[in-house]
């Protein structure tokens, strides 16, 4: 069965073009990807995350309940926090990416991938010790506001102070009369806000959005665009660049994970193992120097022989490079190193390069 | 943007278009087939003297999320390639009949232009 947001009659009326995304009914593009891509970089673009799952954590000891089954540490976070972090197998590889929101030591909420809702939540009740997490993406919208003109945007329809909201920091309060958890996140490199809202309140907060952003130029956005910029920014997604055969380390992503935290967490064994005996395997950011571009699965070749796979690759609008991701033995995995993708037959030169692609000026 | 079906080309069901002009034929693909790859961020093009084939894939062309096989209106040789779409393949967005042209080909067999869909059945096949 196909599932939709609150939002499908209101993608479908500004003309989206949709398409099924992990079972959800989404859009993909509204008139361009680039064009949507550009609005993000240099005005402000709407993107509907409903899809998104949130799984809450309540009572007293949710706090010391959640940081045992996630890598970073939410005691050293204050409340209004919210943290990046992986739920790990006992092997350190990924079961999900998720951010967790402290809204005290006994609420924490956290927000899933929307492919890994049903598994997430079944994986934490197993794992719970202490507080019994709850399932509550389907009482939940989610619109990312993203882009240089985002804040300044949010901040005409909210009474709420946002110059105190700090990057991935949160706050609650009324946008556009809706009630909204404000938390100052995103995935795509811009500046910005994703709002969490009640299912029914989704549509209303949507168009006010949309028509208070039309001085901006706002923009509607799909997921097309959602992945250029995330890709130009070097930022995983689920599925792709990490999952659960590749650890944190190997994905780059050890400083979402606090080995010393009190209390450590699920993976964490693993994971010391790991870095003691050293990673073998890197995911790293490359350019292709020759033609094409690189997608996702393609192989990487070292002098013919195939060393690894292309996670992610897109041709960046921004960057205006034909960018990708991919998991590469340690040793050409340092920025300069080279080898080639192998695209339809053809073995095109690639160089690892610094990340995220996008340089901020 | 004109979704209109020019009359004087013939179409494949792949959605490419052929146009005769004298002793050649030059290929592309139609306003539908570029509306419904989006924007058009890499074309691979056949080599200058190349010969392609009636059906066969002759090049690939790639969005920002899909990749899609070019397929041969009719077989011969390549004498012309748009070079312009390796700096610029948006123009098969903006201009697909025009400016967004991809090979010009010498036919070797011109009665393979006769199994091609003239507008009408072209029409046809995108309702």
């Amino acid at each position: 069965m196909t599932r939709r947001t609150p939002l499908n009659e209101a993608h479908r009326k500004l003309g989206a073009r949709m398409v099924d995304f992990v079972g959800w009914d989404m859009p993909v593009q509204y008139t361009s990807v680039i064009a949507e891509h550009e609005a993000v970089r240099t005005a402000v673009g709407l993107f509907d995350v409903s899809h998104m799952g949130e799984i809450e954590f309540a009572g007293p000891g949710a706090l010391e309940t959640v940081n045992r089954l996630i890598s970073n540490d939410l005691a050293r976070c204050q409340d209004g926090q919210a943290v990046y972090a992986g739920l790990l197998n006992d092997l350190g590889g990924f079961v999900d990416d998720v951010v967790a929101y402290r809204f005290s030591p006994e609420r924490i909420l956290i927000c899933v991938n929307s492919s890994n809702r049903e598994k997430d939540f079944a994986w934490m009740k197993a794992r719970a010790e202490g507080v019994t997490p709850v399932d509550r993406g389907d009482e939940f919208a989610q619109i990312a506001v993203q882009g240089p003109k985002a804040v300044a945007l949010v901040q005409r329809l909210t009474k709420a102070d946002l110059s105190k909201v700090g990057t991935y920091r949160f706050t609650e309060g009324e946008v556009a009369g809706v009630k909204s958890i404000i938390s100052r996140t995103g995935y795509t490199g811009e500046d910005g806000f994703e709002l969490y809202c009640a299912t029914d309140d989704a549509v209303k907060l949507w168009d006010a959005l949309l028509e208070a952003g039309q001085p901006d130029g706002v923009k509607p956005c799909g997921l097309g665009a959602r992945d250029s910029l995330r890709t130009e920014m070097k930022y995983a997604l689920y599925g792709n660049d990490i999952d659960d055969a590749h650890t944190a380390l190997e994905a780059g992503l050890g400083w979402i994970v606090k080995l010393d935290k009190a209390g450590g967490f699920i993976g964490k064994d693993a994971l010391v193992a790991q870095k003691a005996a050293g990673v073998q395997r890197k995911l790293v950011g490359f350019e292709l120097t020759g033609a094409g571009i690189p997608r996702h699965g393609y192989p990487i070749l070292k002098d013919g022989a195939r060393v690894g796979e292309v996670t992610s690759g897109t041709q960046g609008p921004s960057v205006k490079k034909p960018i990708g991701m991919g998991y590469v033995p340690a040793g050409l995995a340092t920025e300069g190193s080279t080898f080639d993708v192998e695209i339809r037959g053809r073995a095109v030169p690639a160089v690892v390069v610094k990340t995220p692609f996008l340089k901020k000026s | 943007m004109s979704d209109s079906i020019p009359q004087n080309l013939k179409y494949t069901k792949e959605h490419e278009w052929a146009r005769v002009e004298g002793k050649t034929v030059t290929v592309g693909v139609t306003h539908h087939a570029q509306e419904s790859l989006g924007d058009v961020v890499y074309v691979e093009l056949p080599k200058l003297g190349a010969t392609i084939t009636e059906g066969k894939q002759f090049g690939v062309i790639e969005s920002t999320k899909a990749v899609s096989d070019l397929y041969a209106p009719l077989s011969g040789k390549v004498v012309k390639v748009n070079d312009a779409l390796t700096g610029n393949p948006s123009i098969i967005n903006t201009d697909p009949y025009g400016a967004g042209w991809i090979v010009e080909v010498e036919p070797s067999d011109t009665e393979q232009l006769g199994k091609l869909l003239d507008a009408a059945a072209y029409g046809e096949l995108l309702k």
